[in-house]
């Protein structure tokens, strides 16, 4: 007994650091913040170490009657389009690099690298390439897709700057929902493609019949995590607009918003940007539930 | 065996059809990587040609616009790297910064999250199946507001005597701690520890070896693989991250790493492109080649994420 007791206070003694700072920067945040959403605090209370005050569902209404929240909502899920074409895009390259072919780890590797670019740098390198007299224009007048005498500020103009942001979400990452699947496609014993090959299926036949099936808990890994930071999105829109929500708000997103509530802007409103933030977690948490109901569903069809 | 059999007609059929088409669709193959490539690649490739350029020697005036000659510069220059050292020595200190706010998150990070997969995966105790969930759990959680209260908590911690200003809002361990203790990095390492051979930690027991000497002299040397693949990942996320060091460094711009610094560069900058491409590379130069060195460690702790 004494040994056991002895033993089980050295595995928690090992377990002590990583369990501290859980509880402190993981857990007390998420009900503490949790909390806030409930009460009125602000910068004045902090200071003054005054108690955040109960004030009930006093904050959601203020958010209910807020143009610019809602705004912000509707823009975090305008985002989720995104994710088909993410994750469309970055399986199909998965299945296209993941063969024997010279030279083939070279695309694999410079397919990542934009993932491990940091948002400062593609801020800074994407913005050349929006600029009015930038890259992407050259590119879509000399394809004949724009009028050559229009200068189009890419980030600047209301109606392009949140799809232009959403460009360089893209940009960053398939390569990473690319090697995830990359790994999925490696579990899919190389017999049951072939026995389908044998038996006269074509490519197309293939991928939608064994392919896709088998990497079922995979794109829905993916879908998850990819719908999870989209309807998170803040660094993005905070680094290519200067946190400005872009012209016209048009790239204001949730995030943002319990951003600028909290120390972004002028408020300093604690406790209106947990309410923000709570209605933001809702939201992820409904979303979460919808795409388990939807794979399930998939799977029992299949 | 019967399936075989019976399927081999189409094969030879398909065997001569491949090789007929084989050269135009390994064209086609290319083609349709070299695309991609283009997409992923053109604006680093682009910074970086920018950066080389000598502004003094552009077609039109000092513009970099005047695309795509300006992908060809007429004269190629390093003045732009000594420029931006010399004119902002506050990219030098930056960039010291962030090696070391990203040093101390691989090594903490390293010993915390080995630290806790020790026992989780090679003790028996009581309360370890409950420790897992809740650990595994966090994972889940609704980080919203998390940057926050995680400021709040900062900004508390400052006040504290003596250890206040080393962990507090402004100083690097503040940025650190934070991000530490993560379920990913306890996971991985477990899946590591759980890989060693019961047979070693025996011996080692009948040694007389006690947990903290069987820790470091058998387990961490044996862990060393994953150890590596969590450092990277760590170092690069932390070398790129933005917004919670812009944050939690509030009031020590002195201390703000080169991710936060790139952007108040692009500022400073603005009449001149190409100083900050150059500061831009200097900030891409080491993770990339540290990528490049050390992808199949990366991408392994990429995967261990997953399973």
């Amino acid at each position: 007994m004494l040994k056991t007791l002895r033993g089980a206070l050295s595995s928690y003694l090992f377990l002590l650091p990583a369990l501290l700072l859980l509880v402190v920067f993981t857990l007390y945040p998420v009900l503490y913040g949790a909390y806030l959403g409930f009460t009125e605090y602000t910068a004045a209370n902090f200071a003054t170490r005054s108690p955040p005050t109960w004030v009930g569902l006093d904050n959601f209404r203020t958010l209910a009657g807020d143009e610019l929240f809602r705004i912000s909502v509707l823009n975090s899920l305008k985002y989720l389009l995104v994710v088909p074409a993410l994750q469309i895009a970055s399986l199909a390259v998965a299945v296209l690099v993941n063969r024997q072919l010279p030279g083939i780890a070279f695309f694999r590797a410079a397919y990542y690298v934009p993932v491990i670019t940091s948002i400062s740098l593609a801020a800074v390198m994407w913005d050349w390439i929006y600029n009015k007299d930038g890259v992407l224009n050259w590119l879509l007048k000399g394809l004949r897709l724009m009028n050559p005498d229009s200068n189009l500020s890419w980030l600047l103009d209301p109606n392009t700057a949140f799809w232009a942001i959403m460009l360089v979400t893209f940009w960053r990452g398939f390569g990473y929902y690319m090697v995830l699947y990359m790994a999925g496609l490696q579990n899919i014993p190389e017999e049951l493609e072939e026995a389908a090959r044998l038996d006269g299926a074509s490519p197309w036949q293939t991928f939608w019949r064994i392919t896709v099936p088998l990497m079922q808990p995979t794109i829905l890994l993916c879908t998850l995590l990819s719908v999870l930071s989209a309807i998170r999105v803040l660094e993005e829109v905070l680094v290519f607009t200067n946190g400005t929500g872009g012209p016209l708000n048009s790239t204001y997103t949730a995030l943002l918003y319990v951003y600028k509530k909290s120390f972004g802007g002028l408020d300093f409103n604690y406790g209106l940007a947990s309410a923000a933030g709570l209605v933001v977690a809702a939201i992820a948490l409904v979303l979460s539930v919808i795409n388990f109901r939807l794979f399930r569903e998939g799977s029992v069809r299949a | 065996m019967t399936r075989v059999v019976r399927a081999a007609p189409p094969v030879a059929r398909t065997v001569t059809r491949r090789r007929v088409r084989h050269p135009l669709r390994q064209v086609l193959t290319y083609l349709v990587l070299f695309t991609i490539f283009l997409f992923a690649a053109f604006p680093l490739i682009w910074t970086f040609v920018i950066s080389v350029t000598d502004s003094n020697a552009v077609t039109t005036g000092r513009t970099v616009y005047d695309f795509p000659a300006s992908l060809f510069p007429q004269r190629v220059t390093l003045a732009n790297f000594v420029n931006v050292v010399q004119t902002y020595p506050a990219v030098g200190r930056a960039f010291l910064n962030s090696l070391l706010i990203s040093g101390l998150s691989v090594v903490l990070t390293v010993i915390v999250s080995a630290l806790a997969a020790y026992p989780l995966a090679r003790h028996d105790f009581r309360g370890k199946a409950v420790v897992f969930a809740v650990i595994l759990g966090t994972m889940v959680l609704p980080t919203e507001t998390s940057f926050l209260v995680n400021m709040l908590t900062l900004a508390k911690l400052k006040a504290w005597p003596v250890i206040g200003p080393l962990i507090g809002i402004g100083s690097y361990l503040g940025v650190v701690l934070p991000t530490v203790s993560t379920a990913f990095g306890i996971f991985l390492m477990r899946q590591a520890f759980l890989a060693i051979p019961q047979s070693l930690l025996e011996a080692a027991r009948i040694d007389g070896a006690g947990e903290a000497l069987i820790f470091r002299r058998v387990m961490l040397p044996l862990a060393i693989p994953s150890i590596a693949a969590l450092s990277i990942f760590t170092l690069v996320n932390t070398w790129n991250s933005y917004f919670w060091p812009s944050i939690a460094l509030t009031g020590a711009q002195n201390k703000l790493p080169l991710a936060v610094e790139m952007l108040k560069l692009k500022g400073a900058f603005n009449d001149n492109i190409f100083n900050t491409a150059a500061g831009a590379v200097i900030m891409m130069v080491p993770i990339l080649a540290l990528f490049l060195f050390a992808q199949r460690f990366f991408m392994r702790g990429l995967e261990g994420a997953t399973k």
